[in-house]
Formats: C-alpha cells, structure tokens, sequence
C-alpha cells in the first residue's frame, strides 16, 4: 500500500507536468488556431482537466499513505511540503472555474511541481509518531495550514504573473533586478533537485573525519561533491577529493554545500538563459502573457490572499493554539515557529490594509505576494531546519 | 465645523467627500469616486483641534494602524533569532549563556533584553497601540459608514454614476421595463428599491461589517491575553510524585489529590512496525510512543468529621498521555517530564565480626524509605539503630560542610547510629558511620558492627504541570468572534448597481467592495436580457493608457 501511495505521487507529477504543458499550448498556440478560423483552444481546457486528474491522484497518495502509515501525511518535512504542493493546485482547481485563466495555470502548476520535487529531496520513508504528535490536532491544523497556504501561494503565483505583464524589461531598474532574483531562485531550486537526483542515483557519497562544535571526532557524509569540507576534515571514503576550504565548526558543512551547489547550478541556468537570449529571463516571460488584463490577475492575486488569509489564520493559528493547550499545556509559547506563524498573519494583515488605498494596488500589491511567499517558505524550511524550536521535525 | 451644502440641498459634515444624500462628488479626487466609507465624513477628518482630536486622529489612521502591525511584525521576528531564555536550557546562567553560545551578537541580544522580548515593556506597548488603534479606527468609521449605507438614496447625481469604477451610459431611446428588470436583479438575490424610475440594486450589505466585528474578536482576544496578568486567572504549578504516592493538586484548597498508580515509557518496536522500520533503523535511537501515568484523581470527603484523618473519595482514574490530560474543573493535569528509577528504598543488614569471622545478624534488617525515613529502628535482640542526619542528594558546599541540594533521593547518604543491646542510647555514643551508594565510612572508632546495603529499590516519577486559565473562555469567544467577522468579510461582498433615467439618457453604475469579477458578472447577465448600455471598467482605462506609453518600447524587442 504504502509503495502504491508513492507511485501515485509520481502519476500525479506527471499529470502537472501535462497540465503545464496544455496550458502553455493554449496561450502559445493561440495566433496559430486563429487563423484557420477556430477560436476554440481546447487546450485549456485539457490543461484544467490534468490539472483535476493530478490533483485527484495527489490527494489519493495522500489517502493511500494516511491508511498506510495510521496517520495522515503531514508529519515531517517530506510530507507537510508535498501537502503543501498539493494545497496550492487545490487551490487552483477551485480559482480557475471563476476567471478561467490560462495564464495562472501556466504560472500555477510549475510551482506546484517545483514545490513536490523539493519535497522529494527529504527522507520519504514512513516515520512513527512521536507522542506530542499522535493527536487528531495534527491533520486538522496542519492540513487547514497547509490548504490555507496553499492558497495564499496563488496569490503569489498572480503577482509573479503580474509581475512579468507590468515590468518595463527594456531598461535596467530595480524591479528588474527583483523579478530576476525571483527566477534566479526558482532557477536554483530546479538545480537544486536536478543535482540532488542526479548524485543520489549515482550513489555518490563522500565521507569525513572531522571535528564538531563539542571538539570531537566525529563523521560526516556528502552526498554532492564536497566544496568546502567540515572543520578539520579528513576524507576518509574512496570516493570525494579534499576541498580548498574547511568551514569553522558552528557550521553543518554538508547543507552550506549542498547550498553552494544549488546556486552555482541556479547561477548557470540562469546566466544561460540570461546570455543565450540576451534578454532577462522574466523578460523572455513577458511576450507570452501580452493579453493578460492585468486588472483581473491583479483581482485574482487579491482574492487569493482575501481567501486564503481566513483559512491560514484558522488552521495557522486558531487550531494550533487549541492543539497547544492540549499538547504543551499553553495556547502560545513564542517558540519560533509560532512566531513565525504569527508573523506570516501580520504580514497578510497588513497586506490587506495596505490595499485599502489606491497607490497599493496593481503593482506594489504583487511584490506583497512575493514576500509573503518566501514568509511561508522562510517558515517551512528556515525556521524548520535551522531555528530549532518544539516544531522542529527533521 | 462649517457643513458643506450640496448642490441637492443637503448639508454634509466638513471633510465629506461624496454628498451624504445624492452621491455627488464635493472634492474632486480624480477620475474615479473615493468610495470607501461611501465618501461620508468621520470624525477624524471632522474634529482636529484639541489634542484628544489629535491623539484620536493619530489611532484612527490606517497608516498608524499599518505602522503598529509591520512594527509588531519586524519586532516579533527578531525574538527568534536566538532562543528565549525560557527555551535555554535549564540551569544556565543567561548572563553567560548568550555570550558563551552566540558570542558578540549574543551577548548584545541578552544586554538588549531580547533574551525575555516577548514580555518585554515596549512589546507589551505595541500591542496596546494596536489594540487603542483597533479600537478607536473601528468607532471612527462604524458611525458614519452605519449612517450612510442606511439612508443611502436610490436616485444619486450623475457625476457620481459616472465616477463609478464600472460604468455605462446610452441614448434612451425606449422607456426602461423596470419591473422587469428588478425581477432579473432579484433572481440574482438582489435587494431592489426603486423611485421615479430609478434602481438601486443591492446584495451582500452585512459583508461592510466583517471588518468590524472581527477587530471586536481581536480586541475580546487581546483583553483575555492582559487578563492573564491578574492575580487567580492564571495556575500554572508543577508536581513531582512517585509511582503509588498521591499529592494535592495545588490551586484546589487541598481539596483534590492526584495518585500515581504508574508510570510508564513505551518504545516503538522495529520488529512490530514493518512500516517504520527503515525510518526507525536511520533514526538509530530508539524512538518513544507514550509517555503515560495511570493517574487517579481523589477529592477530600465531605462528610467525616473535622479533625479526623483526611477521608479521600475517588473521583476517576484516567490515563495522562501527551495529548491526553487529566481535566476536571477547570483544572488540567499534563503529562510534561518523568525520571525513571529514581532510588526508593535502601534494605539495611548488620554484619558482625567474632574471632574473625563474620556473621550476619538475621534479625537485624530494616528498610529506610529514601522519601521519608523513619528514623529510629528497635530490634528484638536490643539492637537499636538511629539516623542523625540524612541527605537525599549528597554535597559538600563551598565552606566543606556536607549538605543536600534539594529533597529528591539522586545521591543519598545517610549518618546511622548504632548500639549493640548493651548500649545505652542515653549516655553511650554508638557505632557512627556514613553509608550511601557505593560508600560506606566509620566516623569514629572502635567498630564491632558493619551496616550493609542489602537491597535497592528504584521507583519511577512523572512529573505533571498543573494548569487553570480562567482566561481561556475569553480567548476562545474573541477567537470564535474574530473568525465569524473574518469569514463574514472575506467570503461575502458588497455589490450594488445603480441605474438611473435621466433627461432622456440610462446611466449604469457598479460598486463592489472587492470581487469586481462577480459584480460584471451580474451587469452582464442583465444586459443579456434587458436592453441597458455596455459598461466598462474605468480601471481597466487607466490601464490601457498606461500600457501605451510602454508598448512602443517593448515592440522594439520582441
Ligand atoms: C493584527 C491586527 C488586525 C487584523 C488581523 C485586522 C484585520 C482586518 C481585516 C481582515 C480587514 C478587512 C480587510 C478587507 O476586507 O480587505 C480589516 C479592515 C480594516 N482594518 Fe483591520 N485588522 C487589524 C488591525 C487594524 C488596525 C490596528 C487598524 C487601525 C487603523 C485597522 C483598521 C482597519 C480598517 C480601517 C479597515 C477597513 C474597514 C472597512 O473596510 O470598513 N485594522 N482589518
């Protein structure tokens, strides 16, 4: 059971990819079926319907694998960022019926990929409950946060949309250098995984003998090839070479390199997009999406946030103070990831007021969006991995 | 305050951006109508002179509200940068600890008082800002929003059609079915009201007051959080109790007691959980599945007289889990900490040496409870054995001085007494020595007597926090309230449709509060069955004319 939830992940995968793809046909594809006089593209459609079928096969590997393991999927980094990808097509499956718009699919669903191929990057094996999570609280907050989330990402999605629509790419200015750091990160996630994927199915690993922060002898793996070593560190397995640079000892060496490898894979997509075409990368985005109103994607990101607000605060907050009170004896503690929850609220909050004038609309209201995306991916992968606090899973 | 006259005759408060009966514009604001609060006067924009005005002014502004919330916002961020101190770990010494971990930036974020932000005076006056700010921003806008959307005119000035986002206008060159088309409005679930010809269609009204009524739930949630502060609100105790020991449950007037049946650990199991497996393989340490004390919960009897032994009457056992306390009265107990196999009991016996030999004497054996020593022992054969000094966890203090750190049996040694049947307690000095764990010492001489540690028993102790908060049904009710009013405003929307017949033109005019989308929706639906002018969003205009100025450069590249 537990191998068919994974294969039905990977059917799922797939089935965003063709939605992606339909959904670029029908904005490319466009001109060409004009012209013999056939103003139906049906490709949309399609890329709707894949989009549904994935979203169906997601929800059940999520299912299968809930039956499987006893609870649900939500328990670790793997599964709440998988959930997490599948919240925010959910999302789009609900949005899309309203506005119809191509232009969000094509935007939407890669992210949503993106999203699930970095969840694959974490240990998928099944994990047993510590007590502090065997509680029903656990799938009733972390699935509303997730689904709330998930909406709030299409929000993202709109303005990244938005973004590349409004953006004057014929001269340098600081919001071309903004909406290019944002493809330059999403660059650098997609080699992120690619290097990741390829080095495992090879099956590098390079080990050391080094030092840690308590001053002993300890081993450390390498999964990518080592660019900066630990702290005193000796190779001590057949494959590897020794790097030019050790890291001092306060530091995990193998994420800084695993780190270092996405951004010079995310560094060289991204310059041989930039120096193939000569043009920026958003910019070579931005002839595709000539046709978006961008009064209607500016609504959608909007509305995404207006929706998605109430349901991140109820699961985000509300359920997680009542799981609190039963599981830590307090509603709200300030350990940093309840912080950070907090802080996400604030900022949509103040999101929302700031629209209540004018000048906030349009373009200003997408670069919003943004930064509220990398909260929530602040929250998941920073405060998760590196601050650690009661939530930490991995 | 002078009143602004509008060309209708109505005298509109100072500050009034759209006259309160027709809707013409009084201030121009460009090419679209300022139509938040329904352009009405408030009170902040009515009174500025004294410095209650200025104070009420400065809280009733967005912008400040804005401020307060980004300020709270980057504030609460920097707490998590290292640890609180109630998340360091226990024992440490904060002056040092930040220091010593984090180094510079360490030691400036203690000296800061970052270390305790959270409870910090100047955290605690930015959410009373937000909360005076909630408050008072809420008042400034309810009265006069309230005022106008309830004596709102059906027939409005032109200028104010045609200063609507969506918009329409034609020769009329039949006379409109109105009747008609309010049915159309009403199978949409308008609200219509009509005069001398004129439409207002209106739907969703009671999402204007979603904003409102959640800043009432967060105000409600944030007097229940002050609340805590109180003395009484707030219990938050810890116990200590060893496996078959009950102890009062603080907070209760010593009315309830808490026994401890067991304690117990559970382990996942590799071979059990074929699921897990791999997981718990990596994982290399054992993974644990409950943490648990069989608890029954006892309450003092009533009856009984006063001054007779404590009678105590179950009330129920339950299981304390994690996820499982024990809640009776407002009062839970919960599962937070254990020590397992703490000492409990030492079994003493008494060896003696003759002509080289040693002997045991078998009728001198006696326990001594780690928890609660009795400290004087008889025996048949005369033997008597005395404690003179216990210490349950053994340390010498900085003047050489033996002492204990605290009450819990982690190092125990105890100073015995002993006489032989010969000996008189009274005036004799017996055999004195010290015996603990792996120590056994005379303190004098002439010993004929040897004590020995027969046995050890070990007991396991959970550890339980202790909570009420009485503040709890405040909080919940402010939550409860906040999502209703969160809910109400974001899931519902305010739409309204004007149509007017005027000197021989139909004029058409929508305003939503946000969902633009759903409200074209509707005045295209109508414009299917009925003969009313295009509309266009006059938004999408500013747009357009924007683009043009951009698409001349951008044709250049494509
Ligand atoms: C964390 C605290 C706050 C939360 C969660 C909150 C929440 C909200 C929400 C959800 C809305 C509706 C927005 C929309 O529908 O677009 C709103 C509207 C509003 N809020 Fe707040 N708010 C907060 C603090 C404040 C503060 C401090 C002020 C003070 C200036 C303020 C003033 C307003 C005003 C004037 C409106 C518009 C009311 C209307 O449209 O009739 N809010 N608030």
């Amino acid at each position: 059971m537990f191998e068919l939830s994974s294969t039905l992940l990977y059917i799922a995968f797939v089935l965003y990819l063709a939605a992606t793809v339909f959904f670029a046909v029908s904005i490319t594809g466009k001109k060409f079926r004009d012209r013999s006089g056939n103003e139906n593209n049906k490709a949309g459609l399609f890329g709707y319907i894949s989009a549904l079928l994935a979203l169906i096969t997601a929800i059940s590997y999520f299912i299968i694998r809930w039956m499987a393991t006893g609870h649900a999927p939500v328990s670790n980094m793997f599964e709440y960022t998988t959930a997490l990808g599948i919240a925010m097509s959910l999302a789009f499956v609900i949005l899309y019926p309203i506005y119809k718009s191509n232009y969000l699919g094509l935007f939407t669903m890669p992210v949503v990929m993106l999203i699930i191929a970095y969840a694959s990057m974490f240990p998928g094996e099944a994990q047993p409950l510590i007590p502090a999570l065997q509680s029903n609280w656990l799938f009733i907050h972390v699935i509303t946060t997730a689904i709330g989330q998930g909406i709030l990402a299409i929000g993202f999605a709109a303005g990244v949309l938005y973004l590349v629509r409004m953006i004057d790419f014929t001269k340098a200015s600081k919001k071309v250098k903004g909406i290019e750091f944002i493809m330059f990160t999403l660059l650098a996630t997609i080699a992120y995984v690619a290097i990741g994927m390829g080095f495992e199915a090879s099956g590098y690993t390079a080990t050391f003998n080094y030092v840690n922060e308590f001053g002993e002898e300890a081993q450390m793996d390498y999964h990518l090839p080592p660019l900066v070593g630990p702290n005193e560190g000796e190779l001590a397995s057949e494959q590897g070479f020794s790097p030019v640079v050790n890291t001092p000892e306060y530091i995990r060496s193998n994420d800084v390199n695993t780190v270092l490898w996405s951004i010079i894979g995310g560094l060289v997509l991204y310059g041989g997009l930039r120096f193939g075409f000569r043009k920026p990368v958003a910019g070579l985005l931005q002839p595709l999406v000539r046709n978006v109103n961008p009064q209607t994607v500016d609504e959608i990101s909007y509305r995404a946030i207006a929706i998605g607000f109430p349901v991140f605060t109820l699961g985000g907050l509300i359920f997680a103070m009542i799981w609190a009170q039963i599981a830590w004896t307090r509603f709200w503690g300030w350990d940093p990831k309840e912080v950070w929850a907090l802080i996400t609220f604030l900022f949509y909050a103040a999101y929302l007021h700031l629209r209540l004038s004018r000048g906030w609309q349009g373009e200003k209201s997408a670069w919003l969006c943004v930064i509220g995306f990398a909260l929530i991916m602040f929250n998941l992968i920073f405060v998760n991995l590196i601050i650690a606090g009661l939530h930490s899973y991995a | 305050m002078n009143k602004v006259t509008c060309e209708c005759g109505h005298k509109n408060p100072y500050g009034t951006y759209l006259c309160e009966s027709c809707g013409k514009p009084l201030k121009d604001e460009g090419k679209l109508a300022n139509m938040r609060y329904e352009g009405v006067a408030r009170r902040s924009q009515t009174y500025q002179k004294s410095i209650v005005d200025k104070i009420w002014n400065f809280f009733s502004s967005v912008k400040v509200g804005i401020w307060i919330i980004v300020l709270l916002l980057v504030t609460s961020s920097l707490g998590t940068l290292f640890p609180q101190e109630m998340y360091i770990p226990p024992g440490e010494d904060p002056s040092l600890y930040y220091a010593q971990e984090y180094g510079i930036l360490g030691q400036l974020y203690y000296d800061l008082g970052f270390h305790n932000l959270y409870s910090s005076w100047w955290y605690m006056l930015l959410i009373a800002a937000l909360g005076i700010s909630l408050v008072i921003a809420s008042l400034d806008r309810f009265v006069p929003l309230y005022r106008a959307l309830k004596n709102q005119r059906v027939t409005r000035h032109t200028a104010f059609m045609k200063k609507q986002r969506v918009y329409g206008m034609k020769e009329n060159s039949e006379a409109l079915d109105i009747k008609a088309l309010s049915t159309s409005l009403k199978e949409r679930k308008y609200n219509v009201r009509e005069e001398d010809g004129n439409l207002l269609a209106e739907k969703g009204r009671f999402a204007r007051w979603g904003p409102y009524v959640n800043h009432i739930g967060l105000i409600i949630f944030l007097i229940g959080g002050m609340l805590r502060f109180f003395p009484g609100m707030y219990l938050d105790d810890y116990v200590w109790i060893r496996e078959g020991e009950t102890e009062v449950i603080s907070g209760t007037e010593g009315e309830y007691f808490v026994q401890n049946n067991q304690f117990l650990v559970e382990l996942y199991d590799e071979e059990d959980n074929e699921i897990f497996q791999e997981a718990l393989m990596r994982e290399g340490s054992p993974v644990v599945s409950n943490y648990q004390t069989d608890a029954t919960l006892f309450k003092r009897s009533t009856e009984g007289s006063i001054g007779s032994e404590t009678e105590l009457e179950k009330v129920k056992d339950h299981s304390i889990r994690v996820n499982e306390p024990l809640t009776f009265e407002g009062i839970s107990l919960y599962q937070v900490d254990y020590r397992l196999n703490e000492l409990s009991t030492f079994t003493f016996g008494v060896e003696i040496e003759e002509d080289g030999e040693v002997q045991a004497l078998e009728e001198v054996v006696f326990e001594v409870d780690l928890n609660d020593p009795q400290m004087y022992y008889e025996f048949d054969n005369g033997y008597q054995i005395e404690i003179i000094e216990y210490f349950p966890n053994f340390n010498i203090d900085e003047s050489g001085e033996p002492t204990t750190l605290n009450r819990v049996p982690d190092n125990p040694r105890i100073i015995f007494e002993l006489y032989p049947p010969d000996a008189d307690p009274e005036e004799d000095t017996g055999e004195i020595s010290l015996i603990g764990v792996q120590v056994n010492e005379p303190l004098n001489e002439d010993h004929d007597h040897t004590l020995r540690m027969l046995d050890v028993e070990f007991v396991d102790v959970t550890g339980l926090t202790i909570r009420r908060d009485h503040t709890l049904p405040i909080i919940i009710a402010g939550g409860i309230i906040f999502m209703i009013g969160l809910t109400q405003g974001s899931y519902w929307f305010h739409r309204r449709i004007w149509i007017q017949q005027k000197d021989g033109q139909l004029y058409v005019a929508g305003h939503a509060n946000k969902n633009w989308h759903a409200l074209k929706r509707d005045i295209e639906y109508l414009r299917e069955k009925h003969d009313l002018p295009e509309t266009v969003d006059q938004a999408d205009e500013e747009v357009k004319e924007k683009d043009q100025v951009n698409e001349g450069g951008r044709d250049k590249n494509v």
